[in-house]
């Protein structure tokens, strides 16, 4: 099962190999990582998404924890947080079909980068499964060439997450209510 | 100190100026290309160093240094394979949780990535076998990662460090300035226990009726020998060392049971099976300790306390953890334990005198059983011997195999710091180097190195390390002429067919040790063994034994692998009489 970890660590060499080489020497498979300096230019923000047993959750978390330049690490998969991913998107279209994939870009919230004659360059942001379906969709009118982020994560338990991105309280219970809603 | 003529030191001489302040008095190392400047200013600094024969008994020799003193052991190796040869050793202070700090040479910095010679991604390659490592760019960041790595190894859950050093690092100059604080945002050591986790624990231990004490390497590591003692004694209930905390309760106290496990006494294991409630101290559930997990301890609940939260709940549930320094844990628990004392003595009285009355039967059913023969030395009664002439005081250094699980079993050590195995890792090669670390960090102890014939070949180069110190250590060889754990489970396990286990041609070791320039001799007589073991323990040098046992005997009790420890093999199979 997919867990989504949320780092923070010291801005140092060799801190992505030590997070990296803790999963893989336990044989896990890392889906995605994203990493990044913080508002604190010597501490960096992992985003991490990898496939851990459900009973090895807490586990990993601790290891993670042990690591010296790891200052704290969270388990987001089951507590309110959130999460998006980016993907960059070239779509090869005749003139035919321009349209409707503009109109498909539109649905999905997806902006355009570059437009020639030979096609568009696509940017969208969204929740992982969603970016799926436009990928999927978008194959369908022709050859695509897709560079995918990865997750990033943001904990809504401002209390949680030292050094957080600047999420006030408020924002976390109106996101509550919006998925109340929807 | 200072460098002549000018008012910087070298990054050697700050090396050196740091392990001083470290009150680093013994490295253990072999010098190599990129070490060159570092030796060069150890040429006429204060700091012992003591040269090895290879960096891998480097690291063992460092090992055993801190293994019996509890101080930092110190070793430094040059890059590429000097680095690499290293490895085992960390990995083996890694598994026992053993304060190292190793220092190594690396290529200058601009030749690091370029295939230079002797180079190594020393830094990648010790990731995952030490507790943290760092790799110096720059001649100021010295002092303050080198008084970190020391911090590192020695605070929290010990382990080994790894401090990589290019050349021109140790030539650069630089101020010395005193490293005045340490500031690692990222370490978190837990040291104190949750008071009211102590309070719980405290309630339940005095409610259970089969409490059981599961003892390990963490006491040792903790020194919290005395607290642990004093809680069996206010509790009076039995308790066990595993093999890396052997010492941590004495062996001579009423309440000691001997060694869980797979080769542990049928006692400890029926105790272990049959508690409602295991008092697990600075263990880590190994599956050496509990067989298979589904039968481990199915009855008991588990309080479990250890300065590592991964460890709390890692193999194991615990009902009850508490996080901390098992000793500060276990006095604060202690002081709870005796104010519930009057209100909660008497309750569960009656079950506890049972719980101990079975135990005792247990050890009288099935007690680990010395064996002699007029005919031949039984490995047993070799540690008998020993055991005797150590009283329970000596060091006993032991090399990996079933000479080590023998010395486990008969050999009794009465204070901390006194056994020191191989325990996680398994390293054979391991009891010699070590007992070279021993013996300098404690020259006035009776240092063992017990070493079966197989490790022994593994160290032998060793021998010139002793006899160039001209130290006292006293090596028994078990020989049985076979790798003898690997033959035992041959022989049980893969009918008998015994591939690759037969060590012929083992040397003359009267010549051998001759060669070196001290005492070695053979024997192979039950009627000698007491008699040579007094001539060895006299001798005021080295002295090399070979002692010839039988060569098809096991290890007993036995849990095989994928067993549950109340199901030992207590015995060979006996001759059935019609």
């Amino acid at each position: 099962m997919l867990q989504i970890i949320s780092l923070l660590v010291e801005n140092k060499p060799g801190a992505l190999m030590r997070v990296t080489g803790l999963l893989t020497s336990r044989g896990y498979n890392i889906e995605s990582l994203t990493v990044a300096r913080t508002l604190d230019p010597t501490l960096s923000r992992m985003t991490i998404v990898v496939d851990v047993d459900q009973n090895l959750r807490a586990q990993v978390i601790k290891q993670m924890n042990k690591l010296i330049n790891v200052l704290q690490a969270t388990d987001l998969t089951d507590v309110p947080a959130v999460c998006r991913e980016m993907v960059l998107m070239r779509v090869r279209v005749g003139m035919s079909t321009r349209t409707a994939i503009l109109k498909e870009a539109e649905i999905f919230g997806a902006r355009v980068v570059e437009s020639s004659t030979e096609g568009f360059a696509l940017e969208a942001t969204g929740e992982a499964e969603k970016l799926d379906e436009f990928v999927d969709i978008m194959q369908s009118y022709g050859e695509i060439e897709v560079t995918r982020s990865g997750s990033v994560a943001v904990s809504l338990e401002a209390k949680k997450l030292r050094l957080s991105a600047p999420v006030p309280k408020v924002h976390a219970a109106v996101a509550a209510l919006e998925t109340v809603r929807t | 100190m200072s460098a002549t003529g000018t008012s910087t030191l070298s990054g050697a001489q700050i090396l050196l100026e740091c392990l001083a302040r470290e009150n680093v008095d013994c490295i253990f190392g072999y010098p190599g290309g990129v070490t060159l400047p570092l030796y060069d200013a150890m040429y006429d600094h204060p700091i012992r160093h003591v040269l090895v024969r290879h960096e891998q008994n480097a690291c063992f020799a460092a090992e055993g240094y801190a293994r019996s003193t509890g101080k930092v052991g110190v070793c430094c190796a040059t890059s590429g394979p000097g680095a690499t040869n290293l490895v085992t050793g960390l990995v083996d202070a890694m598994m026992d949780s053993i304060p190292v700090v190793a220092i190594t040479g690396q290529v200058s910095s601009k030749l690091i990535g370029t295939d230079a010679f002797q180079e190594a991604d020393t830094f990648g390659i010790t990731r995952s076998c030490t507790k943290h490592n760092f790799l110096v760019k720059n001649v100021a960041d010295l002092p303050q990662i080198v008084h970190e790595a020391f911090y590192i190894a020695s605070s929290g859950r010990p382990g080994p460090v790894l401090v990589d050093i290019p050349k021109d690092v140790f030539q650069a100059h630089s101020h010395y300035v005193p490293v005045s604080s340490i500031h690692l945002p990222g370490y978190k050591v837990f040291t104190e226990g949750h008071t009211g986790q102590i309070r719980r624990a405290a309630q339940m231990i005095w409610e259970a009726e089969r409490p059981f004490v599961y003892a390990g390497g963490g006491i040792i590591a903790a020194d919290a020998s005395e607290e642990l003692r004093e809680m069996v004694e206010i509790l009076d209930v039995p308790a066990v060392n595993t093999l890396m905390g052997l010492g941590a309760l004495p062996a001579n106290h009423p309440n000691f049971i001997s060694m869980p496990g797979m080769h542990g006494s049928y006692a400890a294991n029926m105790g272990m099976s049959n508690a409602d409630l295991l008092i697990a101290l600075g263990v880590r559930f190994d599956d050496r300790v509990t067989g298979r997990l589904a039968a481990f301890a199915p009855r008991a609940k588990v309080i479990h306390v250890d300065i590592d939260p991964a460890e709390i709940s890692k193999i194991r549930n615990a009902d009850l953890p508490i996080v901390g320094d098992v000793k500060r844990v276990l006095s604060k628990l202690n002081k709870v334990l005796k104010e519930l004392e009057p209100s909660s003595r008497e309750k569960n009285s009656l079950p506890r005198q049972a719980w101990w009355r079975q135990i005792r039967t247990w050890k009288d059913e099935h007690p680990l059983t010395v064996e002699t023969s007029t005919s031949e030395i039984k490995p047993q009664h070799l540690m008998r011997e020993i055991d005797r002439l150590s009283g329970g005081e000596a060091i006993v250094c032991s090399d990996v195999g079933q000479h080590q699980m023998w010395s486990a079993q008969f050999i009794r050590f009465n204070k901390p710091r006194l056994w020191i195995n191989s325990g996680g890792l398994g390293s054979m090669g391991f009891g010699l180097p070590s007992a070279i670390g021993a013996q300098f960090a404690c020259p006035e102890k009776l240092v063992f190195a017990i070493c079966g014939d197989g490790g022994f070949q593994m160290s032998i180069p060793e021998l010139a390390t002793i006899a160039n110190h001209g130290l006292p250590i006293k090596i028994i060889v078990m020989n049985n002429g076979y790798l003898g754990m690997v033959r035992q489970w041959q022989e049980l396990f893969y009918n008998n067919r015994m591939s690759q286990v037969e060590l012929n041609s083992f040397p003359d070791v009267e010549k051998l040790a001759g060669a070196y320039g001290f005492k070695g001799k053979t024997i192979d007589s039950p009627h000698q063994l007491a008699s040579t073991l007094r001539e060895v323990v006299d001798e005021p040098g080295p002295y090399l034994l070979n002692v010839k046992v039988s060569s098809y005997e096991n290890v007993y009790p036995m849990v095989p692998a994928g067993g549950a420890i109340n199901e030992m093999v207590l015995g060979p199979p006996q001759p059935v009489t019609v």
